[in-house]
């Protein structure tokens, strides 16, 4: 067993740094580089891909970095962890290994394919049956949105990871599975952790609750003494060196930018967190407010004393569905009376708005330099702002109104109030709006399955 | 004396679906017996009045020296439903942030605070 192992965040969203997860690599020793590719309705834009072309459907930026970084991963013995396979997890693992044989690595290389959280053409099934998939924020039933459903998958934990470890694979590909999970996975796998042993288990679940959004631990987005971090420019991303005991120190390469102490380790614990007591996962729950922390030398900061509890008997389930259409149009009005100016067109716009009968769900005003952020909070604002960006935004069920909407920004121009500009974007893009229904499933529902393809 | 959060405490926020969650952390471990006491869910609800239209709930941090808000119904719907600029009210953070105390002296002093009205 080894004593310790690096577990590297490769980036912290799709469409982060591209070239984070090869500095990583590159950069210094570590033993397992995670990804992260899922936002909440990431997997509705990889169904659609799919339903154009089968052998689309997952994360199509993965396979460039794979080609990139595969012949380092292997020659240093990284493991890499990436939910990148979205809705088709062997087609993202087939196009791996035709990269990884162009590498020159045939016989070389394991993938481990992780499949089973799809559940989209179970949905009427599971319903009949009585699993009512009902919306854990507003308990609405699934019957309301179930013609606009775009995908469903359910949040597979570690251990699917686990076993594709087990059985040898260098690179293992998910489909959705929780972010801890890509940290806690190899954790359990070097470490030998019985699925009962809580305390472990939610030390694992933190260390990758701190490390799945990249910079945001070591510097980026860090609200304490910021303008003092070192070259942001040059951002160091997170690994947790890792402990048999569950004891992690969070840290980053040798000089790289960007800072970790035990502020910025705060900051991003607290991102996204609901009830601190049950933070709740397929693997287990686990409790912030056990969590200690201490300075461990210069970016190190060792992270001790968690306590578990056991997991539920459920998994999260994402589910994306249509939700109509909206589009944002913005212009900029400068000094003198900015603010005015702006606040004067927009009074316009609604009036044509009106004028021409168009109905909408939500329609939304802000000013940006003046209010858009804190909003009543930022008080009155000054008279000799340099400018101030009007933005505008519609929201609602029939395209063809948000689409005349959209033709109604530009003329203001020349109709409006004087002193405007910032319209060189052109006509605002109509954007479909795909919403997120999250659910609950049995854990007795959802079989996961592993594969390994040998390269 | 009145004394802004800003002087207190850093904070970090995010979404969770229609709901913004800010954690609001002592800078100093001396400071958060104070927050503890003067920062209510009721205040913070209070302070976010136009912007968090359902419930805000408290939850404590005593290890991390943290208090974490959930701000129910505050950002137009959330996610991608959202029309706002800050949908994942990232910059809510710093919107508590300017929310003011009220301290005494004695205890200001104690702390080494100066008054909201004299940043």
């Amino acid at each position: 067993m080894k004593e310790k192992i690096r577990i590297a965040a490769g980036q912290g969203f799709w469409g982060d740094l591209p070239d984070a997860p090869v500095r990583q690599a590159e950069g210094g020793p570590i033993d397992y580089l995670m990804l992260d590719y899922l936002a909440e309705v990431t997997m509705s834009i990889m169904q659609k891909q799919k339903a154009r072309d089968p052998d689309a459907g997952y994360a199509r930026d993965f396979v460039p970095l794979m080609k990139q970084i595969l012949p380092t991963c292997v020659d240093r013995d990284i493991k890499v962890v990436a939910n990148a396979g979205g809705v088709n997890v062997a087609g993202c693992a087939a196009a791996v290994r035709e990269v990884a044989r162009e590498l020159g690595l045939e016989g070389k290389l394991k993938i481990g394919i992780v499949t089973g959280d799809d559940i989209l053409d179970r949905i009427d099934d599971l319903i009949a049956r009585g699993i009512e998939l009902r919306n854990m924020d507003t308990d609405e039933s699934l019957s309301t949105v179930r013609d606009r459903i775009q995908s469903a998958n359910a949040y597979l934990g570690a251990a699917p990871i686990v076993e594709a470890l087990n059985e040898g694979a260098q690179v293992v590909i998910t489909g959705r599975a929780t972010d801890t999970g890509l940290t806690l996975g190899p954790m359990i796998h070097e470490f030998g952790w019985a699925a009962n042993d809580w305390d472990r288990l939610a030390s694992g679940t933190i260390a990758g609750h701190i490390i799945e959004c990249g910079a945001q631990c070591s510097g980026g987005n860090c609200q304490y003494e910021w303008q003092s971090i070192p070259d942001l420019a040059n951002v160091g991303f997170p690994i947790a060196e890792a402990s048999p005991d569950g004891t992690f120190v969070i840290t980053k390469h040798e000089g790289t930018g960007g800072r970790v102490n035990v502020p910025s380790v705060k900051e991003q614990l607290l991102y996204e967190m609901g009830d601190p007591h049950a933070y709740i996962t397929p693997d287990c729950v686990a409790d912030f407010t056990t969590i200690q922390l201490a300075d461990a030398g210069a970016d190190r900061v060792r992270v001790f004393g968690i306590k578990g509890r056991p997991a539920t008997d459920s998994l999260k389930v994402s589910i994306s569905y249509s939700s109509g259409f909206k589009a944002v149009g913005t212009l900029v009005y400068a000094w003198p009376d900015a603010y005015e100016k702006a606040k004067a067109a927009d009074k316009i716009l609604r009036a044509r708005l009106d004028r021409l009968g168009l109905k909408f769900e939500h329609v939304l005003t802000e000013f940006v330099g003046a209010n858009a952020t804190h909003g009543p909070l930022a008080g009155e604002p000054s008279r000799d702002l340099a400018e101030v960006q009007l933005r505008i935004g519609v929201r609602g069920n029939d395209r063809k109104a948000i689409e005349r909407f959209t033709k109604e920004i530009a003329p203001l121009i020349l109709t409006g109030p004087p002193a405007v500009t910032g319209f060189a974007g052109g006509r605002p893009k109509v954007e479909e709006i795909v919403a997120y229904w999250p659910a609950l499933i049995p854990k007795s529902e959802i079989q996961s399955k592993v594969e390994i393809l040998e390269v | 004396m009145k004394v802004r959060l800003l002087q207190l405490a850093h904070a970090r926020s995010g979404d969770k679906g229609d709901t913004a969650n800010v954690g609001l952390i002592a800078l100093r471990d001396e400071f958060y017996p104070l927050l503890l006491r003067e920062v209510t869910a009721e205040r913070v609800k209070k302070h976010f009045t136009g912007i968090c239209q359902g419930e805000v709930e408290r939850f404590e941090l005593p290890n991390l020296g943290a208090l974490n808000f959930l701000l129910h119904e505050s950002l137009g719907g959330g996610g991608t439903l959202s029309l706002m600029t800050d949908a994942q009210g990232k910059t809510f953070s710093t919107a508590l942030l300017r929310m003011e105390i009220e301290v005494a002296d004695d205890e200001a002093e104690t702390l080494g605070l100066r008054g909201a009205t004299e940043n």
